[in-house]
């Protein structure tokens, strides 16, 4: 345990353990008037950037440490959404518009006459919770087999993500997916019995980000701290080096690649019930992109920076996105390239950074790379 | 550049297959509820066409009406000229028409219809004189002594049947009165008069109409249009439309029945092919069997030409891929940059060439029609210096680190969109064709547009004279030595930064004139670029990164075969499916079509 969790680590187990328990206390004990109260709407809106750092950190794990930059990982992200999302349109049931106990509003909607085949199943949750894990799963196990045997590297693998989430998105806007088209699912009531909108869901669900987020950091850590984790490295850096000592390098970054799926398919579960919605924009590749830019914010290759980062760049979202939300984009678009050509150890490299600068006041400035 | 292309039968034949569609669309919509209630789908068939007759008649009808009243009006005014009037008709005996104009007055429309079918088969001017009153309610009549006449512009009247000025008539004429029934009479005799129009076009429009309402009451018209007719292709849309109701004519001889369908059958369009289906199950054995002689053929016919139109349009999208994939075979094939703000230097494009429009529209509108010529070398310009800006800036730093040059590009996208967006608003621009790119022309049984013609010949030129520039200048050199060794290059006193970004500004210059063709077909928005950039991502890593001829080959391989996949899997799976290929083909072959081989393809 004691080389798993460094000292960075540790500190960003127990603000994210704190967040979980001082958060719903605050919300549930003090009054609204009180100024360390935290208002119910904030409740989803902090789980969802709870999420958001779970699959930054699954996005790290194959960047930073894998050196696969993955511009598909929305595709997984909401291919456990939509896992997600089936059961809790499963546990509508007669309560929709149409009222049909089985079908959801929009089959009902489109004639479907029976339930697809890939329905069932999906009204009992721990068929639909192993689903979250198994489809992103065994679509990055089938994607990575084919990839990474074919020795498909660096841009060429980027881009044949992207296309991945792409003919997926299109695929997910056909009406005739079964997927609910364009509107995607939504109008959740229940889940696990619980209603959707209630705040003590909402605080269960908030806990439960909160407590997904320390395990898939604790599960990234524990991989990159091993045995493991070193040849993945080596991949990352020398990769032909690392092939040519012997080492199956496919099948090393085949785990990797497979296990930052699923854990994305879990963020995409724990997102869609907060947010309410799933619908094929999460598939669109420049969702995916946004994800890369927050893991390069907080700092590739140290897990806690990409948590950081998705925090850091969607808080700013949502703030801009409320006070000046024609100035969004130019904030984004700034903050791509000032952080690679400024800040390529990301927010956490910072200190560093700067001390190594105060070191060496009298270096040259960093000459161009080849 | 310009060429004149006057009132062309190419376009001609275009419009009206676009107006055509349109209409059977609008008859269709509107005639939904009546025609279900007619038996079987012939008949609905019928009934579209015949509501799609209707309108031209009515467009014929109407110039009809026009000629006829200059002539008329002239005729009155200028008594002198009356004498030439009559002769110009003198086998109009008034005894002819009489009988029939006198039922007019009747008062009924069983009458009127009646009548106008009788005008309809003279042929005579005056009958088309009548028909036009009455279409525009200008036909009277004197209830007292069953005279009808027809009220000119002028206000004065004339008799109908002889169309001498009339003098002495009583003030109280009533109107001839028309009912639904009686406005389908008119539009048919009218429809059927201008067959015998003096102006060619208007027949050939005439016989056109008939051929698709199959009107068997214009057969007599027909013949004798057909026996006086000296033009030879308004005597061959004659002889088509007489062939296209004796078809459905059961009680016509067998051997006109039978030349009428190798008649039709040697049209071989898809209107043919509907005209044989057509043939009454009581026909001759020998005729229907050379009818169903004739669909066989026909329909091998339409569908070589239905896979030859798939391969223009795959063609078509193939050149559009290229436009948008050339730029970045530059900067992406040759630099190594992952420039992911390639689009958004063809939005930029775009929209110079919307600028360029704008400022034409306003102070010099007489070159629009060179608004393209001059929005080129202004794109080319424009974007290239936006290009060697983002390169000095930004990209210059990143050499060696592709991915990061995906971040950062990806950046520069964001911020140029939402520049663009500020400026001139989220909502598509407006940008208009030259009138040399309009139109369209056909070959055999497909319909070629001028503007997709010219953005492939436009694909082309601009990917030979970019292959020249790399192979044949001095820049090109440079740029080839760079990549391939930049140490090396520097080494022997070539200035490697300025050649970075000479190299960036022409790749990014190129994807504004490419920007420049696309605006001619696509929305020019902000998000003009996004829907680029994927696709041309495609077309550079399947064709082969730094391998110009497998962009140019991959384009048109991916176009053509999006556009064949098209019919059989509808447009999104096909093009999900496209994606799936290439994602296969790149396990097989990691390195695309036209790998480069050799030790600098590793690093």
């Amino acid at each position: 345990m004691r080389g798993i969790i460094d000292r960075t680590g540790g500190i960003f187990l127990f603000l994210v353990l704190a967040a979980a328990v001082l958060v719903p206390a605050s919300n549930l004990l003090l009054p609204p008037s009180n100024p360390l109260h935290v208002p119910d709407y904030m409740i989803p809106l902090i789980g969802k950037y709870l999420c958001y750092a779970l699959l930054a950190v699954a996005v790290d794990l194959v960047w930073g440490y894998c050196g696969v930059l993955s511009l598909g990982h929305g595709a997984f992200f909401a291919l456990g959404g939509y896992a997600m999302g089936m059961y809790l349109m499963r546990q509508i049931g007669p309560r929709g518009v149409y009222g049909n106990p089985v079908l959801p509003d929009f089959m009902v909607f489109l004639n479907y006459k029976e339930l697809p085949w890939f329905w069932h199943g999906f009204d009992w949750f721990p068929f639909a919770a192993l689903m979250v894990l198994v489809v992103p799963g065994v679509l990055a196990f089938v994607f990575g087999w084919f990839a990474f045997r074919s020795r498909v590297t660096g841009v060429y693998l980027s881009i044949i993500t992207q296309a991945m989430t792409f003919a997926l998105m299109l695929a997910f806007f056909r009406n005739d997916m079964g997927f609910g088209g364009n509107n995607g699912l939504t109008d959740f009531k229940d889940i696990l019995g619980f209603s959707v909108q209630a705040s003590e869901t909402r605080l269960a669900l908030f806990v439960a980000s909160a407590l997904a987020l320390a395990a898939g950091y604790l599960i990234c850590r524990a991989l990159v701290t091993s045995k493991y984790g070193k040849v993945l490295v080596a991949v990352r850096d020398a990769e032909s080096r690392t092939r040519f000592l012997g080492y199956r390098v496919e099948n090393y970054k085949l785990l990797a690649w497979t296990l930052s799926a699923m854990l994305a398919g879990v963020a995409g579960a724990l997102y869609v019930p907060q947010v309410g919605i799933i619908n094929p924009s999460e598939f669109a590749p420049s969702q995916s992109i946004e994800m890369v830019i927050w893991v390069a914010v907080g700092g590739r290759g140290t897990l806690v920076g990409a948590a950081l980062g998705a925090l850091i760049v969607n808080a700013g979202k949502t703030w801009f996105t409320g006070v000046l939300p024609e100035a969004w984009l130019f904030a984004l678009g700034a903050l791509f390239v000032v952080v690679t050509l400024f800040l390529p150890k990301g927010v956490l490299g910072l200190g560093s950074q700067i001390s190594e600068r105060l070191k060496k006041p009298a270096a040259p400035a960093a000459a161009p790379a080849e | 550049m310009r060429r004149p292309i006057p009132l062309s039968r190419s376009c001609l034949t275009f419009r009206h297959w676009r107006r055509r569609r349109r209409g059977a669309g609008d008859g269709w919509a509107q005639g939904g509820i009546a025609a279900s209630r007619l038996a079987g789908a012939a008949a609905r068939a019928s009934f579209v066409s015949f509501r799609v007759c209707m309108k031209k008649a009515v467009a014929a009808g109407r110039a009809l009406a026009l000629a006829g009243l200059l002539l008329l009006g002239l005729a009155a005014l200028a008594p002198t000229l009356a004498p030439a009037q009559a002769q110009t008709a003198p086998d109009l005996a008034p005894t002819e028409l009489a009988p029939t104009v006198a039922k007019f007055a009747n008062d009924s429309y069983a009458q009127t219809a009646e009548a106008l079918a009788e005008l309809s088969t003279t042929g005579s001017p005056q009958a088309a004189a009548i028909v036009s009153a009455l279409a525009d309610g200008r036909l009277l009549y004197d209830p007292a002594t069953k005279a009808v006449y027809i009220r000119l512009a002028d206000g004065s009247l004339q008799d109908a049947a002889t169309g001498a000025k009339a003098s002495g008539a009583p003030a109280d004429l009533s109107a001839v009165r028309a009912n639904n029934r009686v406005r389908r009479a008119i539009e048919a005799a009218a429809g059927a008069l201008s067959l015998l129009d003096a102006d060619p076009a208007k027949r050939r429009d005439a016989a056109a109409a008939v051929f698709k309402s199959r009107d068997a009451a214009a057969l007599p018209t027909l013949d004798a249009a057909l026996a006086q007719e000296k033009v030879a292709d308004v005597k061959a849309a004659l002889a088509e439309a007489r062939a296209a109701i004796l078809i459905g004519k059961a009680d016509a001889p067998e051997a006109e029945q039978m030349a009428a369908v190798k008649l039709i059958a040697a049209r071989g369009d898809q209107e043919a092919l509907g005209l044989l289906r057509t043939v009454p199950a009581s026909a001759p054995p020998a005729v229907k069997a050379a009818a169903a002689e004739g669909i066989a053929a026909i329909e091998r016919d339409l569908k070589f030409w239905e896979v030859a139109q798939n391969v223009w349009y795959g063609l078509s999208l193939g050149s559009v891929l290229l436009l948008a994939a050339i730029g970045l075979a530059i900067t992406f094939g040759v630099m190594g940059v992952i420039n992911m703000a390639h689009g958004e230097m063809v939005m930029l494009g775009a929209y110079t060439t919307f600028l360029v429009q704008e400022v034409i529209r306003t102070s010099a509108p007489w070159l629009f029609d060179w608004s393209l010529a001059i929005a080129l070398p202004l794109a080319f310009m424009f974007t290239g210096l936006v290009g060697i800006l983002i390169e000095r800036t930004v990209i210059r730093f990143l050499y060696g680190r592709p991915l990061e040059t995906l971040l950062a590009t990806w950046g520069v996208s964001l911020i140029l969109q939402q520049a663009v967006r500020s400026l001139f608003g989220p909502t598509n621009q407006e940008v208009g064709a030259p009138s040399w790119m309009s139109g369209a022309f056909q070959v055999g049984q497909m319909s070629i547009t001028y503007n997709r013609l010219w953005i492939i010949v436009f694909s082309l030129l601009v990917f030979f004279a970019l292959l020249m520039v790399l192979k044949r200048t001095s820049l090109g050199l440079y740029v080839r030595a760079v990549t391939q060794n930049r140490r090396m290059a520097a080494a022997m006193g070539i200035r490697t930064g300025r050649i970075d970004a000479l190299t960036f500004g022409l790749g990014s210059g190129i994807a504004g004139i490419a920007g420049v063709a696309l605006s001619q077909i696509d929305n020019v928005s902000p998000n003009l670029g996004q829907g680029y950039i994927i696709d041309s991502f495609m077309v550079v890593v399947f064709g082969g990164v730094g391998n110009l001829w497998g962009t140019l080959v991959g384009a048109f391989t991916l176009g053509v075969a999006n556009k064949l996949l098209e019919p059989f899997a509808g447009a999104v799976l096909g093009k999900i499916l496209l994606l799936v290929a290439i994602i296969l083909f790149i396990q097989k072959r990691p390195r695309g079509l036209f790998a480069l081989k050799g030790r600098a393809v590793e690093s």
